[in-house]
């Protein structure tokens, strides 16, 4: 793969938080427009790895690039405003404010709800129906699902390049987790560049096209999806699992 | 689910405080003049402490300095109001207003660019560390504290109310102090002002993401930095306008005035959820009336009723009558 494929890369990255070394050089490559894997055993780094692209840790040796620019020293708003959307772990809703609310927040250039790009909105309403249905209640009130469809929401609302969820499976009911699966095809089909922290295999196999396994705070291996759901011996190896 | 889902049971505290004040004050014309005296103290209370809970609320800084823009804007206020003599010695309400609110805006002015520095080297070089921040806030407190005396001097300065707002107002046989009632309408209308700025602005909407979840508002883009440094002078500029009503209350300003409203603004904010404008007004209300209440029915007990009240309502809610969520 050439450099010029590449829309976000790191290289070497450590991370230290506090007196714990979480990441021990870590190298990712993010193809462009294509859906990125990060696997790995609890603790193996991958929240760390996400959290260092984003700013919201430094990394204290490595660089990150993206679209060719070095951001390992930007802020995180920066870093934001390049067309980086993050969805964390614990999907980051204000559940103060109403759906709507975190809407109009994550719509940057728009000061109330009827300056959101009504064609993006349709959109997004069509991928998650309930962030219609609910528009005028408390975040808080929703149930996890729903949350993590309004945090998806949330990430899209604007067009970014790279769009970096955290563990959108955890905790839904498998209907809803097929349909996290249905709306990140589509997010993929639209051009958005996608990379998925991810326990859930089957989740994973059905959606990754490339690949990424950490452990003990780097990538043990990288390559296709497609690969790795193929061989037993290395699943088994990387994760003590078979897909 | 229900389709609206705002907790009402706080707002019933102060009605229901009131309620239960009036059987054990007995006359009816002493509640009143009581109830507005403790509103009116409450809504003081409020302007004061509702920038502190925010300041908290986003960005996890204890600033125990708050106290200081309280008397520097009191302090202010007697410099104003004392070039403006004409105009408080007359009867006329509308002169008097004319003297005062100046007062009030060249008080928040001053109260909040000394904010700004306040921020700046005091604050800002201690994020993060809640025993360092208690430390150099308090010590900023004493520094502020001794230039207002070299500004003004250590004595206690008389701050007399202007001519028209003096007196009462005889409601039956209930006497209403004018300023008390002045004092509720700017409580209002700053309270107002903050709601709908808080509930209706984009800015207010990014004040209350900040408060609940401030790495994720900066995930969205927004540096919120610059927003605290903005919500940390205007709630240093709301201090000082609370030092100008507090000090026209006491009629009197003195330089350690500030640290004595402190523990009663930490009570407000404790007992309202840090980092809750609406919990500190309830709080404020509160604390208000039940100074007011037992300083008539038990005078002895009247500080210790504040601590009281902050125990009972942790005990109820541990969190302060509005825990903001994802805190």
């Amino acid at each position: 793969m050439s450099d010029g494929d590449l829309l976000l890369e790191l290289h070497g990255v450590h991370t230290h938080i506090g007196v714990y070394h979480i990441l021990h050089g870590v190298d990712l490559r993010v193809p462009r427009g294509q859906l990125t894997m990060l696997l790995g055993r609890n603790g193996a780094g991958k929240t760390t790895t996400l959290r260092t692209i984003m700013g919201l840790w430094q990394a204290s040796r490595g660089h990150i690039t993206f679209n060719g620019q070095n951001i390992t020293r930007l802020t995180t708003p920066r870093i934001a405003d390049l067309g980086i959307a993050y969805v964390p772990e614990n999907m980051g809703i204000f559940a103060d404010l109403t759906v709507k609310e975190n809407m109009v927040l994550a719509a940057r250039g728009a000061r109330t709800a009827a300056q959101i790009d009504t064609q993006r909105l349709e959109w997004i309403f069509k991928l998650f129906p309930a962030v219609e249905k609910f528009w005028n209640h408390p975040a808080g009130k929703l149930s996890g699902g729903q949350k993590q469809m309004l945090a998806v929401s949330r990430a899209i609302v604007e067009p970014r390049e790279l769009l970096i969820v955290d563990e959108p499976s955890k905790g839904l009911a498998p209907a809803i987790i097929n349909n996290m699966i249905e709306a990140f095809q589509q997010l993929k089909a639209s051009g958005v560049t996608i990379l998925l922290v991810e326990q859930n295999i089957n989740f994973a196999k059905r959606l990754g096209d490339t690949v990424a396994v950490m452990g003990d705070g780097r990538v043990e291996h990288a390559g296709s999806m497609a690969e790795l759901a193929a061989d037993e011996a290395l699943q088994q190896r990387l994760l003590g699992l078979s897909l | 689910m229900k389709s609206l889902d705002y907790d009402v049971k706080p707002l019933l505290l102060v009605p229901v405080l009131a309620l239960v004040a009036l059987p054990l004050i007995g006359s009816g014309s002493t509640w009143l003049t009581l109830t507005v005296a403790g509103l009116a103290m409450g809504m003081i209370i409020f302007i004061i402490a509702s920038g502190l809970t925010l300041v908290f609320g986003l960005m996890d800084v204890l600033n125990f300095g708050h106290g200081v823009f309280i008397a520097l804007g009191a302090f202010v206020a007697t410099s104003v109001l004392g070039g403006m003599g004409d105009w408080t010695g007359s009867g006329d309400i509308w002169r008097n207003l004319v003297a005062v609110l100046p007062a009030m805006l060249v008080a928040m002015a001053v109260a909040g660019a000394v904010g700004l520095a306040f921020e700046r080297f005091i604050v800002r070089p201690v994020y993060g560390d809640h025993l360092k921040q208690i430390l150099i806030t308090m010590g900023g407190m004493i520094i502020g504290e001794e230039l207002i005396k070299a500004i003004w001097g250590p004595q206690q300065i008389p701050l007399p109310l202007p001519a028209g707002m003096r007196g009462s107002w005889l409601i039956g046989e209930a006497a209403i102090e004018k300023y008390r009632v002045v004092a509720v309408i700017v409580g209002v209308i700053v309270f107002t002002a903050l709601a709908w700025t808080l509930a209706r602005t984009k800015l207010g909407l990014l004040i209350r993401a900040g408060v609940q979840d401030r790495e994720m508002v900066e995930s969205l883009g927004y540096r919120i930095r610059r927003l605290f440094v903005g919500v940390f002078v205007v709630g240093s500029a709301l201090a000082g306008l609370g030092g100008v009503m507090w000090g026209l209350y006491q009629q009197s300003v003195v330089p350690q005035m500030g640290a004595q409203v402190n523990i009663l603004i930490f009570i407000v904010i404790i007992i309202g959820g840090l980092g809750s404008t609406t919990g500190a007004l309830i709080g404020a209300l509160l604390v208000g009336l039940m100074a007011n209440y037992t300083g008539f029915l038990a005078p002895k007990v009247a500080l210790f009723s504040n601590i009281a009240l902050m125990v009972a309502v942790l005990l109820w809610r541990p969190q302060g009558v509005y825990s903001v969520a994802n805190r």
